[in-house]
């Protein structure tokens, strides 16, 4: 058979090696490779197709909710392309073309009751507009000409320039204004600029998650280090005990924890009573652990503890013993022989411990929410206050949007740093 | 074929007894046999169960399924309505909430005077509603005030209690930690009222940057004092854990904290801020399901209904009719009357929750007060 392939083979004469029919072998090849590839393709698809449109599709429809800006130009067609020959510079009022047009467009939308929608989104560039196109309502929809002055008996507002040019701005279908105000900036009459000192949230916010999101996970390390090691070099029996009080949090309700968390930390709590009852503080100084940052930092890195500890073991269970013990025949003392030998060897777990718990707590929202009071709240707290109570959707799609760009971004950094293929979960 | 008749032939028998017990509730065609009902879950939903859903589904036998998403009602019913699927067929929101629903064209507007029944005098709903009818797409339950509890016990008072609602910001007289919520809507009226702004003028003073701050800086001579609640039910246990000496919340809590609970817990009602809770019915229900709504508020909404629910629950009825009917409590057998925040010993000083300024400004206060927060 060997035989007869190579006889073929060489038969071609050309150089060219080529499959038992005849075809050169290379193409043979890639056809078979393609064929493979499209089988495990096919075997993806159903995950595929499923995560496409449970979890890609959402995610991009609420990210472009971030820019998304066609309400009015829907709303009221006619005014946006009459305010377009008006100068917002000009310290004039739009000409009366401008409100008749306006008048036509907010009868339209006052039947079809998108008036008040329209308002609501005005508002968030102007407070008072929800108010005002809500008032106008009926009013406005009976008014003759000359339609200017109809409009500013019903309410003076409408005589104001800031309105006018408030439509006037957010006339263009797509917006930047929710990415500036999720970065404390705005557009005013004089250009872009920061908002007032006293109005800025976010980017103190993005900077603190940031900032908790590190002392949370470095606290994981240190204190999910010998815990790992500890499991790790223990006879299988204790360890395996000891790794049920660890998995046994792990299951817990991420409530149940939090909760467990208030009734220990308050100052009328277990830990301040039993410091009270030791005489450590006196009954009118307990300290203050909850509903600040320390609340937010204690009872985070208690529950996200065991995605530091698990990665860790699985990685120092795989470590042999002997290398230590090499390097102590060579000499090494005990802080050498681990720190040279043995914690170089658990750097993929640490890395892997801390990718997992950095990334869920930039993103943790009930435990912040709960025992975090005001100083230890996170930016996720605000995207969810956006989406369920203020309704401003599309402001916490940019700020969503920019938490994903600042997780991407580190994960890019820390794949340059440490690199991605230095992480391992066992 | 048989049985389909037969099992018709008992549901109208079953009807007719409904009607016969009743004689007032219109019969109901064409109407689904179930409803999902959408409340806050707790004291207030129980008692909405035992003064309306239970006698309804007894006279009818429709079938009544609750949700407790009241508090996310908006941004979920905007959600369904995006997605073509209206699942809720009546929903329990306060004002502030109905009005925004009614902005959006998520709420049906109703026409109150066409859909409930009159008070037994004959006066017209929207008369006996009066000014709980908010917005048009608003059916009045009840109304709840925002105001303080305190602890009887603190021994750092030497013996005082406060009497003022300004005694929140005295920490000198009235030491310990304070509960408030962690919104601006309230505290920025109740700093400014005891910064001495006249009532009256609230408003105006709050529509300008500097009423802000300077509500915002009374508020700082106590920021190191207080705890800040999200939910309801945080100042309740707050206080009845010691944790605070005297906080906000909603009357009704305090109610169960203090008759319910018997902890040593007593009312502040000075400058309470009354709110309106009630029903919106979304928009684009089917039609049978639109029927079956209407008929249930018909019944759930006159006058004697109202005055039920006061019975499990210390909330004052929207109707001006059902004032006088407010009986004892159902299992404490306390005469409510003296509790309900509309009571006139309890409403010397008072606000009324102004919507329609908050509609318009809240974005723009709540950005500056979490900053203040914040730093």
């Amino acid at each position: 058979m060997t035989s007869t392939t190579t006889d073929q083979i060489g038969a071609s004469g050309d150089g060219i090696m080529r499959a038992a029919d005849g075809t050169p072998l290379k193409r043979s090849l890639a056809r078979a490779l393609r064929r493979e590839k499209l089988r495990s393709f096919l075997l993806i698809l159903p995950l595929l197709a499923f995560i496409t449109l449970t979890f890609l599709m959402p995610i991009a429809d609420m990210l472009f909710r971030s820019v998304e800006n066609g309400i009015v130009q829907e709303t009221i067609p006619r005014t946006v392309v009459a305010l377009k020959d008006w100068d917002a510079s000009s310290g004039e009022l739009p000409s009366e073309e401008v409100f008749a047009a306006f008048q036509q467009d907010f009868t339209e939308a006052f039947k079809n009751k998108t008036h008040t929608r329209l308002g609501l989104r005005l508002n968030y560039d102007e407070p008072g507009m929800s108010g005002l196109f809500r008032k106008s309502g009926r009013k406005a929809t009976q008014l003759e000409p000359p339609y200017r002055e109809g409009f500013i008996d019903i309410d003076q507002d409408w005589g104001k320039l800031e309105t006018w040019r408030v439509i006037k701005r957010a006339s263009p279908s797509l917006t930047d204004g929710y990415f500036l105000a999720a970065v404390d900036a705005e557009r005013t009459s004089d250009g872009l600029q920061m908002k007032p000192e006293k109005e800025r949230i976010y980017l103190y916010l993005f900077w603190r998650t940031m900032f908790l999101s590190i002392v949370i996970t470095v606290s994981c390390l240190l204190l999910g280090y010998p815990i790992a090691y500890l499991l790790a070099n223990l006879p299988l029996r204790t360890s395996n005990l000891l790794m049920i009080l660890v998995l046994l949090p792990f299951w817990t309700s991420l409530l149940v924890r939090t909760s467990a968390w208030k009734v220990l930390l308050q100052q009328q709590g277990v830990v301040n009573d039993t410091l009270v009852w030791l005489g450590i503080i006196d009954t009118t100084s307990r300290l203050e652990l909850i509903n600040n940052q320390t609340g937010t930092i204690i009872a985070m890195t208690h529950i996200l503890l065991p995605f530091m500890i698990l990665p860790l073991f699985s990685v120092m269970k795989t470590i042999s013993p002997s290398y230590v013990r090499a390097a102590k025949s060579l000499g090494a003392n005990d802080w050498t022989a681990f720190w040279r030998v043995y914690f170089p060897q658990t750097v993929p777990g640490i890395g892997a411990g801390a990718i997992l718990v950095f990334i869920l707590s930039i993103g943790y929202y009930i435990t912040p929410e709960l025992v975090g009071g005001t100083s230890g709240i996170f930016i996720s707290n605000r995207i969810a206050y956006h989406i369920s109570t203020s309704l401003n959707w599309g402001l916490a799609a940019a700020l969503g949007t920019i938490l994903l760009g600042l997780v991407l971004l580190l994960f890019y950094v820390y794949d340059k740093i440490v690199g991605i293929d230095n992480v391992k979960l066992g | 074929m048989k049985l389909k008749l037969l099992l018709l032939a008992a549901t109208a028998s079953f009807a007719a007894t409904g009607a016969a017990f009743t004689e007032d509730l219109p019969a109901c065609d064409n109407c689904a046999d179930s409803m999902t009902v959408v409340s806050w879950g707790g004291a207030y939903q129980n008692s909405q169960v035992k003064a309306y859903s239970d006698p309804y589904s007894e006279m009818t036998g429709t079938k009544f399924i609750y949700d407790e998403s009241s508090n996310e009602a908006v941004a979920k019913l905007r959600a369904m309505n995006e997605a073509g699927n209206i699942t809720w067929d009546l929903v329990d929101v306060e004002g502030p909430d109905a009005v925004r629903l009614c902005d959006e064209g998520l709420a049906m507007e109703v026409d109150v005077d066409e859909i409930l029944a009159k008070a037994p005098d004959g006066t017209p709903p929207s008369e006996d509603f009066g000014d709980s009818l908010i917005s048009p797409c608003f059916i009045p339950q009840i109304v709840f005030s925002t105001t303080f509890g305190y602890r009887t016990d603190v021994e750092a008072w030497n013996g005082a209690t406060p009497t003022s609602m300004c005694d929140i910001f005295d920490t000198e007289k009235f030491p310990g930690k304070r509960a408030l919520e962690k919104r601006p809507k309230k505290n920025i009226e109740w700093a400014l009222i005891c910064d001495g702004v006249a009532k009256a003028d609230l408003y105006d003073v709050m529509e300008t940057d500097e009423g802000i701050d300077r509500a915002l800086a009374k508020l700082d001579t106590i920021k190191d004092d207080v705890i800040w609640w999200s939910a309801g039910a945080d100042t309740p246990q707050l206080l009845a854990d010691g944790e605070i000496v005297m906080g906000s919340t909603y009357n009704g809590r305090l109610f169960s904290v203090i008759a319910e609970q018997n902890q040593p817990v007593a009312m502040l009602w000075d400058y309470q801020v009354f709110d309106f809770d009630g029903w919106i019915i979304p928009t684009g229900l089917p039609e049978d399901r639109l029927n079956r709504v209407k008929n249930f508020l018909y019944f759930a909404t006159d006058t004697q209904r109202l005055a039920d629910q006061a019975k499990y629950i210390s909330y004052g009825p929207a109707r001006a009719s059902s004032a006088p009917l407010v009986g004892k409590h159902a299992e404490l057998g306390i005469e409510m009357g003296p509790h309900m925040p509309t009571d006139p010993s309890n409403m010397k000083n008072f606000i009324v929750n102004n919507i329609d300024w908050w509609s318009s400004y809240s974005d723009d206060v709540d950005a500056k007060f979490q900053a203040w927060l914040a730093r």
